[in-house]
């Protein structure tokens, strides 16, 4: 029910601001079209279509509201309202027109990226304000003030509500996608918290990327993108244990991988990666696809999955990246290999200071016999880990580790 | 229809600014930017360096302090100007994508109506 308001709410929404060309406004007058439908639908029944009338009362009430400053203002002249039938014509083309148009609009690079997130959670996913309050884990009142910040801006420098034109196309896609996939790796792998993964982040990711698929048929990013986020969601249910421990992608059961998502995943890889040159988000599923069609961790093959990321790094080349080919050279080549090839990037300040680079120098310490060194690196790690799952992982492997140096 | 002011910052101890074949140059990127975007445009000036600027603070106390040079001290040092006027941020953005900026780069900012 909750989740039916949400989507429907987005819609209403998406549809008012045609009119209104401003959010404000327009969610005013959605505000305004619930309630008349609490006391209409009790008298006369709830409509076939709820959404088509909600959105035909918002229009009108948007409409009127217009009609009347005009008049006020005495600067335009009278405008006759064309909306009098209930039943609204709105064709299914309209309303995906709407939502792009309003998925672009606040994902407009001239708003911080953490405004275009905040407001696409809010406006196109529907989410209430506290709702998107505790996925920033930030007070309710920061984040009304940061969404109030976001709509001033987009109402006075007059950011459009249009798709933008085919030459600008391919960039503000990008930045879609850019925000989607912060949304899916937020929640997949949470910062901080009591649990490994946020699905309501990872489940608002895939839906937005889904919706996205819908509207941009064509566009090998989004295809990409989607891939992605099916593929390493597959792995879901199987990335903690019933105790909520951390489990390593070389003793998950990869029975119960969600195979539903596996096959549509891959299925959107191919297709993605016949564009030239491939965007990254498809060369990032396309290392999900290869772990996913490995029947089990030591029959994958890593000699392709260091190929893909060499590629991945030319079009994308971003520490975590660097940081992720380095650890497939180790599964490839041996600990050895690995260890060199991570310590290749120990002068990178962002991999200093970041969690899973010291637990893979740590891992590989380990396996070539580098105990003492090992242990250290785990208690560093330790020192930078936020989240809980994640702390009682590291705290487990040092207890181990301190247990064998002390049977020595 | 709404009215943005670009204003061009640029790093101008870039020795690029002391040869005299650049600036020829970017005279005639800038004769190029008004020609295509002539329609749009209301106003626009190249600003003497900082070295000529004088600036003055007001405390709260009411005093006046005059001082020699940039208001800010920064790498990159306002320039000079183009007051556009365009439909939306898109098209503003799209022509300050066109103002010549070869040391730094530009900030749009929308003008409020009077």
């Amino acid at each position: 029910m909750a989740e039916a308001h949400r989507s429907e709410w987005a819609y209403v929404l998406s549809a008012t601001v045609r009119v209104t060309r401003d959010i404000d406004v327009a969610e005013e007058c959605v505000q305004e079209a619930y309630v008349r439908a609490l006391t209409d639908w009790t008298l006369n029944g709830v409509p076939t279509r709820p959404g088509a009338w909600l959105t035909t009362v918002a229009r009108r009430l948007a409409i009127d509201q217009q009609r009347r400053r005009a008049n006020h203002e005495r600067l335009l002249p009278m405008v006759e309202s064309e909306h009098d039938g209930v039943d609204a014509r709105l064709d299914s083309e309209e309303i995906d027109d709407d939502r792009l148009r309003l998925i672009f609009t606040c994902c407009h690079p001239a708003l911080d990226l953490e405004s275009q997130v905040a407001l696409t959670l809010r406006f196109v996913c529907g989410l209430t304000t506290p709702e998107v309050a505790r996925a920033f884990l930030i007070k309710e009142t920061a984040m009304a003030a940061r969404l109030t910040r976001a709509k001033r801006k987009i109402s006075i420098s007059r950011i459009p509500y249009h798709v933008p034109a085919p030459k600008e196309l391919p960039e503000r896609i990008d930045a879609v996608l850019e925000v989607v996939h912060l949304v899916f790796s937020t929640g997949h792998t949470a910062p901080s918290g009591a649990s490994l993964v946020r699905t309501d982040l990872t489940s608002r990711a895939l839906q937005l990327a889904r919706m996205l698929r819908e509207l941009l048929p064509t566009d090998p990013g989004v295809a990409g993108l989607l891939a992605h986020i099916l593929l390493s969601d597959s792995r879901r249910d199987t990335r903690t244990s019933k105790e909520g421990t951390l489990v390593l992608l070389a003793d998950q059961d990869r029975s119960r991988w969600d195979h539903e998502a596996i096959e549509e995943g891959i299925a959107l890889v191919r297709e993605s990666l016949t564009h030239r040159p491939p965007s990254r988000y498809a060369l990032m599923a396309a290392i999900g696809a290869v772990h996913a069609e490995a029947p089990s961790f030591s029959e994958t093959d890593w000699k392709e999955i260091v190929a893909i990321y060499d590629v991945l790094l030319l079009t994308w080349p971003s520490p975590v990246v660097a940081l992720n080919r380095a650890v497939a050279v180790g599964f490839s080549e041996g600990p050895a290999a690995g260890l060199t090839a991570l310590e290749e990037l120990s002068g990178d300040p962002f991999l200093a200071q970041y969690t899973y680079y010291e637990c893979a120098r740590a891992d590989f310490l380990y396996r070539i016999g580098r105990t003492d060194q090992a242990l250290a690196s785990y208690e560093f790690a330790l020192e930078l880990s936020e989240n809980e799952v994640e702390r009682a992982f590291i705290e487990h492997r040092c207890r181990s580790i301190q247990k064998e140096v002390n049977a020595q | 229809m709404s009215e943005y002011l670009i204003m061009i910052y640029q790093d101008y101890s870039d020795p690029m600014w002391s040869d005299p074949a650049h600036g020829e140059k970017l005279m005639k990127e800038h004769m190029a930017f008004g020609e295509k975007h002539g329609g749009s445009l209301r106003g626009g000036n190249a600003l003497h360096a900082t070295s000529s600027a004088t600036s003055i603070r007001h405390d709260k106390s009411g005093k006046v302090a005059v001082t020699d040079g940039a208001f800010v001290e920064t790498k990159e040092a306002l320039g000079g100007y183009y007051l556009i006027e365009a439909a939306d941020l898109d098209e503003a953005l799209a022509i300050a994508k066109d103002v010549p900026s070869p040391t730094g780069g530009v900030e749009v900012r929308p003008i409020r109506p009077t």
